[in-house]
């Protein structure tokens, strides 16, 4: 049963990293990333390791999302400066 | 056409490379010597339940003096970079709901935070994990509260002072004890209580201090101010 969980995670953690670059929207794409990670905290934790399920949920898919968001406004805000 | 091509070829090599470790893979029945050896002495030595802890904080405590090094100065990079932009501060006016709902939220978040990191020679997580949780809640106090002001100077005064204070514990067990960081300068104690394990979970609480008040401050300045 476990492998099947940890193969059906890792199916959809591709699916959502090639999602992330063909996506036209760069917010969908920042979440999709998100997503990427917060599966493998998943797989992580399954696998036995609550310590970098910890650090990958938190960093991987909550830090990181949320500074690339922050990066993004700037991004957009400086381009209607112009 | 040759762009495909050579992506074909990359990919080609890739399961060339893989194909046998995958293949040749068996699950380990017993631990190796060095893992054996470091729950032994976790558990015997240092008095730590977490055994991933003991690694990180003593085993490899330099590796993490490291770690927060690299952080720190990614930090200093992030604040040089985007110094004096005082025009473009991130103002996007929030819902009653976030509002009401982080007024609950974030004195709970900071708590599990400390939580975390002071119980980390006990439960999983520790210092790096604890410091996030803390820089999440100051996330939504910043995002529920557009005029919500967080101090550069605590900020800057915390880290500075948890990153001595680290350095420090590292030279008295160089003086006091056999080596650096060692957590031997503080008695063991009851093995599991939370006042136990020496120095680590001082040490374990002066990293977690110091990543929560690196990640505040390098989302205040990515907020702009």
């Amino acid at each position: 049963m476990i492998p099947v969980i940890i193969i059906g995670l890792g199916v959809i953690m591709l699916a959502a990293a090639v999602a992330a670059i063909y996506f036209k929207s760069l917010l969908a794409s920042i979440i999709s990333a998100g997503v990427i990670s917060l599966l493998a905290s998943v797989i992580y934790l399954i696998l036995g390791s609550p310590d970098v399920a910890m650090t990958e949920a938190s960093i991987g898919s909550g830090l990181t999302t949320v500074i690339f968001l922050f990066a993004l406004h700037r991004v957009r805000k400086g381009k209607s400066d112009d | 056409m040759i762009k495909n091509i050579a992506v074909l070829l990359a990919v080609a090599g890739l399961l060339m490379i893989f194909l046998p470790v995958i293949s040749g893979f068996q699950e380990r029945e017993n631990l190796n010597e060095l893992a054996a050896d470091y729950v032994d002495g976790s558990i015997h030595d240092l008095g730590t339940p977490n055994v991933v802890t003991s690694v990180i904080v003593t085993y490899r405590g330099l590796d993490t003096l490291g770690e927060v090094t690299v952080l720190f100065l990614a930090t200093v990079g992030v604040g040089l970079l985007l110094k004096g932009r005082k025009e473009d501060m991130l103002r996007i006016s929030s819902s009653e709901l976030l509002e009401t709902t982080s007024s609950v939220l974030v004195a709970m978040i900071m708590i599990l935070g400390v939580y975390i990191f002071t119980h980390g020679h006990l439960t999983p997580g520790g210092g790096f994990q604890g410091g996030v949780v803390i820089a999440s809640g100051f996330l939504l106090l910043m995002l529920s509260n557009v005029n919500a002001k967080i101090s550069h100077s605590i900020m800057n005064f915390v880290e500075s002072f948890s990153g001595v204070a680290y350095v420090g514990i590292g030279v008295a067990g160089m003086v006091l004890t056999i080596g650096f960081l060692n957590p031997g300068i503080l008695p063991l104690g009851q093995f599991g209580d939370l006042f136990s394990a020496g120095a680590i979970p001082v040490i374990y609480s002066l990293i977690g201090l110091k990543v929560g008040s690196e990640l505040t401050s390098i989302l205040v300045t990515m907020r702009g101010e």
